[in-house]
């Protein structure tokens, strides 16, 4: 049976919704307009404690913009994102973290890379000691901890951007296509990194288009198709019966360009925690 | 020709013997300039990087106004620094005005907005890349800054070279404020200035040649700088 891991009122019935564990981070109605288009339309999200989301999709279905709106570093132009049932604040924002397709170097060493999110989240003394030790050793790079990060391969620098956001021990790890550009070798690595922080406690919401690593990673599966949500469920279930044309059509590669998906009903019988039931 | 020669002979001569005066004057240019350009940095580094790094209200217009400040006219500058440290201007009880400290000011004044717009264009450039990363790791203004001028700290050697190099060579503003006061305020511009109008072209043409070789080492460490700042895969 399918579980819905976003958009929790599309598919599946108010009891199904309810007896699944509260949703850690939630975004509700989210919606989000640029240069006059909507680019994300209407998306109810909801992510559960230690799970592993993955978000598929084609190119420009908002893939990126939903990782984004979750992890607050844009504003939804209307809808808005819950965490722990109240409103994404700093606080919230600090039991997330974020690697990011083309990983973002700052101009220092590699161990200097891991030294600065850690005392911008005020971790300073032996825990910080331990902590960068403990990335240097989990990223594999104890032989390049001193090199300047922007001169490490591809690889180098995705593992290093992925201990990163790990050593700040955020509960949720938002991945956007951490490994779209890396060889076999690279992305077996840090696939790796994302098992064991899954392993460890972490929840896991990974974009990628590599349907092998969403059924390797993946316990949920959200589809979108032009901004809204065409299809939720079990990674298994969606990528070997998919029931939405928008799903199909990609799976089987074809260029999928009718309209999007009607948006799902009213969200009848499901509890906003804020809000009580609508 | 032959002339010419001889004179720039002359003023080598004079370097080699390492003239008395040629060398005071060297010294007090420098530390003037120096000076000057330590306190534009302190002042524009950071104006820079705020005006780079953070949107608020007129940000566009306060990058127009950096803009046009670098191409400030020093004759105009030292005018109004005149006016200000005069007796009878606001600051006149200071009893600045024909100081080494006048024409620190002047010249701060000139370099502040250049080293400002060329720090607000890096930052804003290195912004753009750390934006996203930054926000994601809730990075506060302070530490954002402070990233940011570290980070860029080569391209900003740059800038500070950049605004040595108009300080060093710069005439209208401390002839104005300085008064070109033998062994009190005399630099190396304007001493060229009033030795060429005396004639005394030995003099003037070893300055000439000192302060061109500044340029050519001020240019010269720019370019070691970037080569530094590639190899660390830092530019």
């Amino acid at each position: 049976m399918r579980e819905a891991a976003l958009d929790m009122s599309a598919r599946e019935p108010a009891s199904r919704a309810e007896d699944s564990p509260a949703p850690l981070l939630q975004g509700w109605g989210l919606c989000f307009d640029a240069g006059g288009k909507r680019l994300v339309d209407r998306i109810d999200a909801g992510i559960r404690p230690r799970r592993r989301t993955v978000v598929m999709g084609a190119n420009g279905t908002g893939k990126s913009l939903l990782l984004r709106l979750l992890h607050g570093l844009i504003r939804p132009t209307a809808g808005e994102v819950l965490w722990q049932g109240r409103p994404l604040d700093r606080e919230g924002r600090r039991g997330q973290a974020m690697v990011f397709q083309r990983p973002v170097m700052l101009r220092r060493s590699v161990l200097a890379n891991i030294r600065f999110a850690l005392a911008v989240r005020g971790i300073g003394g032996s825990e910080r000691a331990a902590r960068e030790a403990e990335a240097i050793e989990r990223a594999r790079l104890h032989d390049l901890a001193k090199r300047p990060a922007r001169v490490l391969s591809g690889g180098e620098q995705q593992r290093l951007a992925v201990a990163r956001a790990l050593a700040c021990g955020p509960r949720v790890l938002f991945l956007d296509e951490p490994t779209a550009s890396l060889d076999p070798a690279s992305t077996h690595a840090i696939e790796e990194l994302i098992r064991e922080a899954h392993e460890s406690g972490v929840t896991i919401v990974l974009v990628t288009h590599d349907t092998g690593q969403a059924r390797r990673l993946g316990d949920d599966l959200i589809f979108l198709h032009a901004g809204r949500v065409a299809e939720t469920g079990q990674v298994s279930e969606v990528l070997d019966a998919p029931r939405s044309e928008a799903a199909r059509a990609w799976l089987e590669g074809r260029l999928y360009l009718d309209p999007p998906p009607r948006h799902p009903p009213p969200r009848r019988n499901v509890r906003n925690p804020r809000r009580g039931t609508s | 020709m032959d002339g010419f020669w001889r004179i720039l002979g002359e003023a080598v001569g004079l370097i080699l013997a390492w003239d008395p005066d040629l060398i005071e004057i060297i010294g007090l240019s420098l530390r003037v300039t120096l000076t000057a350009v330590a306190v534009a940095c302190v002042i524009g580094l950071p104006l820079g990087a705020v005006v780079g790094a953070f949107p608020f209200p007129g940000r566009t217009a306060a990058t127009v106004v950096l803009n046009a400040l670098m191409g400030l006219p020093p004759v105009v500058v030292g005018l109004i620094v005149y006016l200000m440290l005069s007796a009878a201007g606001p600051l006149g009880p200071l009893d600045l005005l024909y100081t080494p400290t006048a024409m620190i000011i002047a010249q701060t004044i000139i370099v502040a907005p250049i080293v400002a717009a060329l720090t607000r264009q890096v930052v804003e450039d290195l912004h753009r890349e750390y934006a996203e990363q930054f926000s994601s790791l809730e990075v506060g203004p302070f530490d954002r800054v402070v990233a940011l001028l570290w980070d860029a700290r080569y391209s900003l050697l740059t800038v500070a070279l950049a605004g040595f190099g108009r300080a060093v060579a710069e005439v209208g503003a401390v002839i104005i404020v300085g008064g070109n006061i033998n062994h009190v305020t005399r630099v190396m511009t304007t001493t060229i200035a009033l030795e060429t109008s005396k004639g005394n072209l030995q003099l003037a043409l070893a300055l000439g040649v000192v302060l061109l070789s500044m340029a050519v080492m001020v240019n010269a460490g720019v370019m070691a700088l970037r080569a530094s700042a590639v190899r660390a895969a830092c530019a």
